[in-house]
């Protein structure tokens, strides 16, 4: 019994002990990974509309552009960017499977709907193979295209795009995203426009 | 022993990675590029230095019943802040090592010298110990890196160091490659020090 004790209070000291330490660790910390959370959005958010002046990761719009299997909303959170208080374009993020898991494709586009550029935020495709999506080379290809100007598909599948040496199942992906993309903004343009009022 | 030799023998005569073969998980899955595996090799010295001097401090206090969940307790203590820094000062690093980061944890290289070494000696050897294993851990990471970037990127560090000519073997940064650069590479440990000893 006495034993039991003993090695209760040891455990539990030593326990107190690393919950100091990590909380301390976690107040240091907790400001500058906040701030280097914010700065990678927002330089995501340049890399493809760098027209703004605003801080578009306050500015935002939540909209359902899609149910899934189940029948519940899929939301995308458009970012409005915006100068002079005038409405730039929106930036939003829009997932599709490919070839090793979810690829998640950030576009953005001006009022009218051309792509203003696309990257690829996440993915696990096949290194040396399907990841070559995010090479400038291809991701570039997808500048000031827009729904009406464009054939949305791979050159092997009669559309426009080049592919990728090795791999089809990976840029198909990144196409149908955007195009999905595209689409959902045509749907909302007006509200998001709407909001960028407000 | 002197603290030099505790530290030597770290780097040669037991290297966690060639010679005793402990902590292969990180080592097969990090190793794609030098930076990753130098990045993963400093923050397991990290924990084991921290670990090390912690449970040698304390080793006459704790019961030998519960050595083990005190081990445990104080080696994630030191993870965990080693993954709230990296995300605040080195996101990049943070990402790309991504879930072999809290995975430090069940390195067998950080509990094996816990047990086998700090709760034995003093914390000055310790000390000793956990650079000698830290040292020895990072240099063969950084080596298996180094085949498996330039072999399978035609870089090292990021840079080119083949013309561009060079097609990589794509393989070498494929989990496959990380098998066999770790297998010849062992085999070739085994040679040396069999010829040594004879």
């Amino acid at each position: 019994m006495r034993e039991l004790f003993k090695l209760t209070i040891v455990l539990t000291i030593i326990c107190s002990a690393a919950a100091t330490a990590l909380a301390l660790a976690y107040n240091l910390t907790k400001e500058p990974i906040a701030y280097q959370q914010r700065l990678k959005k927002l330089n995501a958010i340049r890399a493809v509309q760098p027209d703004y002046d605003n801080e578009p990761d306050k500015d935002f719009l939540d909209l359902a552009v899609a149910k899934n299997k189940k029948g519940g909303d899929i939301t995308t959170r458009f970012y409005i960017t915006k100068k002079g208080g005038a409405f730039t374009g929106t930036v939003f993020t829009v997932s599709v499977s490919g070839y090793g898991g979810e690829i998640d494709v950030m576009l953005g586009v001006d009022p009218d709907g051309t792509i203003t550029g696309v990257q690829i935020l996440n993915h696990t495709e096949t290194p040396g193979l399907g990841a070559k999506i995010t090479e400038e080379k291809f991701i570039h290809q997808f500048n000031s295209k827009n729904l009406s100007n464009t054939n949305w598909a791979l050159k092997k599948d009669g559309g426009e795009f080049d592919q990728i040496t090795g791999a089809t199942i990976s840029p198909r992906a990144v196409v149908r995203a955007i195009c999905l993309g595209l689409e959902s903004f045509r749907d909302y343009r007006d509200e998001i426009a709407r909001e960028s009022k407000g | 022993m002197g603290f030099f030799n505790e530290f030597i023998k770290g780097i040669w005569r037991e290297n966690p990675t060639f010679r005793i073969v402990l902590g292969i998980c990180p080592t097969l899955a990090v190793s794609t590029t030098v930076l990753n595996g130098v990045g993963m090799g400093l923050a397991a010295t990290f924990v084991l230095l921290g670990s090390n001097v912690i449970i040698s401090l304390v080793r006459n206090v704790i019961p030998d019943k519960i050595r083990i969940p005190a081990f445990i307790v104080v080696i994630s203590t030191f993870v965990t802040i080693v993954d709230l820094f990296m995300a605040a000062y080195a996101p990049d690093l943070h990402r790309a090592l991504g879930i072999f980061i809290p995975l430090i944890v069940v390195n067998c290289i950080i509990l094996g010298r816990a047990e086998a070494f700090a709760s034995k000696s003093t914390v000055w050897m310790s000390i000793a110990d956990a650079l000698g294993m830290g040292a020895g851990f990072t240099l063969a990471l950084t080596l298996i890196s180094a085949i498996r970037e330039l072999l399978g990127n035609g870089t090292l560090l990021g840079i080119h160091i083949f013309p561009a000519a060079y097609n990589p073997a794509v393989i070498m940064i494929l989990p496959p490659g990380a098998f066999l650069t770790i297998g010849i590479l062992l085999g070739l440990f085994n040679y040396l020090s069999n010829r040594k000893s004879t």
